[in-house]
């Protein structure tokens, strides 16, 4: 795309994506620290990604900052309007990515792995990890203006619904089965749900991107929410 | 022709039509086929780097081209229908009904009465002068000076500040009771106190007027118009709604214009 004329202009969007950038990278490491952390029941790892929101959330503050800036001073028309204001809705969605991850850190010292809870978490981080390729995704086709790559992440979703019915179901039966299991089970279902809203939201953000890069909304049919709730 | 775009946002009623006019100022053609319908209820906005043809094209709307030799004009430029360039038109007539006001304020060097009773009294609107006050009072009234300057009407029109001077010739358009105005870049001699008077003004006019209005400011035309129309070197390259123009503009010359990445 040609450069603007005044190219303050330029370097004030330059640094609003870049910002944008480092903030979805924190958000998905959080995620798959938080993973390993899981996993491997790595209780230091769990409090690295909880410390580390809050760099997450100052950087929100900053691209807010910057988008209000930016609209005050430079007066963004079309593309650049829609692409300013997709920013400053997706920092508050990447911002709930990176509370999800820290949720799911929280409660890494609350759930033991043993042959009780190794079947549900051994599907978890399969889960996570398409969640987090997600959440990438949609910020590349954020910083790439790739429409069709954030069709691609809205069209994904039904994946990690999809997980997440599985592994709830899982849980119901092991905790009928045995309901000493009832209170790490009920750990392990909130990351579960923790990741699958991880899911939505990466959904959202490519929405947001689709329409900053064409001007278009999504058609309802792309969108919806698969995940059964009973 | 128009294009499907512009059919589709043909009103049911335009107050004037264009139909693939060129105008040539001598060998420089400095319009190119453009078509274009306006109507009373939408303030329409021309916008457009220098130079687009945005005024030029704005000027053959009232005829104002008559007056350079070297312009001549091609296509059909109609109001209620009736082609102003066809030899039966009364040209003194169609600028009383098509009024213009231009980037300079330029108030008559006479009283603010007799700026605004001028226009009134030269086409016989009337001749009491009790009549004529009435008509001064509704005019200075539309264009929002009333009561800034009913105490001190026989006052020279020039000793107004710039804004009110502009409003003053806005009223003076508005006395020979004209069905459309055009306005060649009003506010750019302005602050933007004084503009924000005269967009609020326009605000105040549109359906009872149709209204066009050129300006270099996108902020303006934004703010004040409901039809933009981009002109990019003598062509018409998009004409839409205000907000999709400055939200989602279908051309891409319109959008780097918009954006500030022309050139």
């Amino acid at each position: 795309m040609a450069e603007h004329t005044v190219k303050a202009f330029d370097e004030d969007i330059d640094k609003l994506r870049g910002l944008i950038a480092e903030m979805g990278g924190r958000a998905e490491s959080a995620l798959e620290d938080a993973m390993i952390a899981l996993v491997r029941e790595d209780k230091k790892l769990a409090a690295q990604v909880v410390a580390g929101d809050q760099r997450i959330d100052e950087l929100e503050s900053e691209v807010e900052k910057l988008a209000i800036q930016t609209i005050a001073l430079r007066a963004p028309m079309a593309n650049d309007l829609r692409e300013v204001i997709a920013a400053l809705k997706i920092v508050g969605v990447v911002e709930r990515i990176g509370d999800y991850a820290k949720n799911i850190a929280k409660r890494v010292p609350l759930v033991a792995v043993n042959k009780r809870t190794l079947e549900p978490v051994s599907l978890l981080p399969s889960m996570a990890q398409i969640a987090g390729e997600m959440v990438h995704d949609a910020l590349n086709a954020f910083s790439a203006r790739d429409a069709d790559l954030a069709l691609a992440v809205v069209n994904r979703d039904t994946v990690v619904d999809d997980f997440y019915n599985s592994i709830f179901r899982t849980l119901v039966t092991f905790m009928v089965e045995n309901p000493k299991t009832i209170t790490e089970c009920a750990h392990l279902l909130f990351i579960a749900k923790n990741i699958e809203r991880i899911g939505d939201h990466a959904t959202n953000v490519a929405e947001m991107v689709y329409y900053a890069a064409t001007g278009q909304y999504l058609p309802d049919r792309e969108r919806g929410d698969t995940t059964e709730i009973s | 022709m128009l294009t499907p775009e512009q059919e589709a946002l043909k009103p049911n009623n335009p107050k004037m039509t264009a139909r693939d006019v060129n105008v040539f100022y001598g060998q420089k053609q400095a319009i190119k086929q453009v078509s274009i319908d306006v109507d009373m209820d939408n303030v329409t906005a021309f916008i457009g780097p220098s130079g687009c043809g945005k005024s030029t094209f704005l000027r053959t709307m009232n005829r104002m081209n008559d007056t350079v030799a070297s312009a001549r004009v091609e296509g059909e430029i109609t109001l209620d229908g009736d082609n102003i360039y066809s030899p039966s038109m009364d040209v003194v007539q169609l600028r009383a009904r098509v009024g213009m006001v231009f980037q300079k304020p330029n108030p008559f060097p006479k009283s603010i009465y007799e700026n605004i009773a001028y226009g009134p009294r030269i086409h016989g609107l009337a001749s009491a002068k009790a009549d004529m006050d009435v008509i001064v009072e509704k005019s200075l009234r539309r264009a929002g000076l009333w009561d800034e300057v009913k105490d001190r009407l026989h006052d020279s029109g020039t000793a107004l500040s710039g804004g009110q001077q502009q409003r003053l010739c806005i009223g003076r358009a508005i006395a020979v009771e004209p069905e459309v105005i055009l306005m060649d870049e009003p506010c750019s001699a302005l602050d933007p106190i004084a503009t924000a008077k005269i967009e609020e003004l326009i605000h105040e006019l549109r359906g009872r007027y149709a209204i066009v209005i050129v300006t270099h400011n996108m902020q303006q035309a934004a703010r004040v118009s409901q039809r933009t129309a981009f002109f990019h070197l003598g062509t018409l390259v998009e004409y839409g709604v205000t907000s999709d123009i400055f939200t989602n503009p279908r051309q891409e010359r319109t959008k780097d214009y918009i954006t500030g990445r022309y050139g």
